[in-house]
């Protein structure tokens, strides 16, 4: 199963990165980490963000479409940070983020979600992946 | 927070740590079954001392840690019972100390004994299917019912394929060490292979099957990333990751709602898993690098131009062809070069088609082959010869022993009027 890694912000995090020996052994101990991922074939994707003051939020309402620069105010709910991992299952993924480094200088938040599989997806799309799956086949005949 | 809670949390720190520590040990017992025996004590110890003491800071030193206490016991044991036998008084020198050794063998580069390990469990003297069951079973953690199942076999017939191959690398006298140098590029195919092995396994299961078959893909792909990552110099190691990756983004747009088997050209791209092509376009790029132009890396290269084209008209039939070309270099075989041949017809029409695949007609390996006739059909079709192309269809037909594909082409005969 695919899950999404968040590791959330911290008002730390949201002041940016800084070059302190701190910093720059946090980053070597995190290097490590994803190397260790990697080794083992769970990594699939990851990076890190930079502060919500350099992000922008469009919020939706009906036809309206309204952007909002950044900061956002409610820190804690902000993502620093994202892994893609393929895992055997929650228990394998709790056992990858206990090793995880402290990210954050404080303590901190990370937070794991599994993905939709297309099994979970099947009964919403199967129709319309049908639909459009027949569309295309018919267009390759008539090509 | 419930009783199996903890129980769970550790079998999942087991689970990450399990390939190492049976990798680290075997060095020291040279025993593949000893190994997995004190590996599997190290969990008993976990399960009964962390709920009390509480996740070691380095749950894999402490269980290598717990393992290593266990083999010296063993060791020492072993060694009481030689001297019994013996009755030698060869104790009185005590030259050899085994704590010591397994000490200093213990830290080696784990990375070095994982790959030592894999190295050991594809080794050439093995078949294929022994390879894979014990490579599943050693590095992937899988239960030999799990094997079973996933290779539509019995547990015994597993658990025996198990046992042998243990026993015949304990016969050979293996070292359990990955080899370097030219024997390491000798004996690298024989890795690549059963890897690729256990990825069609899953790849050939069906919408019907067992999940554990299909999820053989996903134990292939963390292999061959594991591999990657132990084996960043080795252009075939990334060659074989991008055509697992490329092919797998395609799994779920290959079957049809009822079942059916969708060819590549028909599948919705929408359904492509675009993180994985991603991830096969990386490892590409990278084999590419290091002038990867070995079986692996072509078939990733051939698997590539069809990822990257929106559309099947879009595809770069030419390049294609091209990489047909060298691919029959390093890997000749019929059945290549009937696929070149169908390359050629889409890259430069169907006489460039028909012109190839009779040079290749009288290979004993294609008689009685359905996509010969299959392609030879759809050239002469193409080429404007419908009588001819209506025979080649019935003749594929009739070869198929495929209900659907046979419909297909019997579909393809009739359409020749």
């Amino acid at each position: 199963m695919r899950v999404m890694v968040f590791v959330k912000a911290t008002e730390d995090s949201e002041k940016g990165i800084r070059p302190t020996p701190e910093t720059t052994k946090m980053f070597e101990a995190m290097g490590g980490f994803n190397e260790e991922l990697r080794n083992a074939g769970v990594l699939l994707a990851g990076d890190g963000l930079k502060p919500s003051s350099q992000g922008k939020r469009i919020a939706f309402d009906g036809p309206g479409r309204t952007v909002i620069d950044g900061p956002f105010a409610e820190t804690r709910e902000l993502v620093a940070g994202f892994w893609l991992w393929e895992v055997k299952d929650m228990d394998e993924a709790v056992a990858w983020v206990k090793r995880c480094p402290n990210p954050m200088r404080g303590p901190s938040e990370i937070e794991i979600r599994p993905l939709y599989e297309m099994a979970d997806l099947q009964e919403f799309l199967t129709p319309k992946a049908a639909e459009i799956h027949d569309r295309t086949r018919a267009k390759l005949r008539g090509a | 927070m419930s009783a199996s809670e903890p129980h769970r949390a550790i079998e999942a720190i087991f689970r990450i740590e399990r390939a190492r520590l049976v990798a680290g040990l075997v060095r020291v017992v040279r025993d593949v079954d000893l190994a997995e025996e004190l590996a599997q004590d190290a969990l008993v110890i976990a399960l009964s001392e962390w709920p009390r003491i509480g996740v070691p800071a380095n749950p894999g030193a402490w269980l290598m840690t717990a393992a290593k206490r266990r083999a010296i016991d063993a060791i020492r044991r072993a060694r009481m019972r030689e001297r019994k036998h013996e009755e030698i008084a060869r104790e009185m020198d005590g030259a050899f100390d085994g704590a010591e050794v397994i000490e200093r063998a213990m830290d080696d580069d784990l990375g070095d004994e994982l790959l030592g390990l894999i190295f050991t469990a594809c080794h050439p003297i093995l078949s294929a299917d022994a390879r894979a069951a014990l490579t599943l079973r050693v590095i992937g953690g899988l239960t030999t019912d799990e094997i079973a199942r996933a290779f539509l076999s019995s547990e015994a017939t597993i658990a025996q394929r198990i046992v042998r191959a243990k026993k015949t690398i304990g016969k050979a006298g293996l070292s359990f060490e990955a080899p370097h140098g030219a024997e390491r590029a000798a004996r690298l195919p024989s890795v690549l292979e059963v890897i690729y092995l256990i990825f069609n396994e899953g790849y050939a299961a069906t919408a019907g099957d067992d999940l554990v078959r299909p999820s053989l893909c996903l134990e292939a792909q963390r292999l061959g990333r594991m591999l990657a990552g132990l084996m960043p110099r080795d252009a075939e190691v990334f060659g074989l990751l991008a055509l697992m990756e490329i092919q797998a983004s395609r799994l779920m747009a290959r079957i049809g709602p009822d079942g059916a088997f969708i060819p590549l050209t028909e599948q919705n791209r929408a359904r492509w898993d675009q993180l994985l092509i991603r991830r096969g376009l990386d490892a590409l790029a990278r084999a590419e690098a290091l002038e990867g132009d070995g079986p692996y890396a072509l078939q990733a290269a051939l698997a590539a131009c069809h990822a990257r084209a929106r559309s099947p008209a879009d595809t770069d039939w030419p390049r294609i062809a091209a990489l047909y070309d060298r691919l029959r270099a390093v890997m000749p075989s019929p059945v290549v070069d009937l696929n070149r041949a169908v390359a050629y017809s889409m890259a430069f029409g169907p006489e460039a088609g028909l012109r190839l695949i009779n040079e290749i007609a009288d290979a004993a390996a294609l008689r009685n082959y359905a996509p010969l006739p299959a392609a030879r059909g759809d050239f002469l079709f193409r080429a404007g010869r419908p009588a001819e192309a209506r025979s080649e269809f019935e003749a594929a037909a009739k070869l198929t022993r495929n209900a659907r594909e046979r419909a297909f082409l019997l579909a393809r005969a009739d359409a020749c009027d």
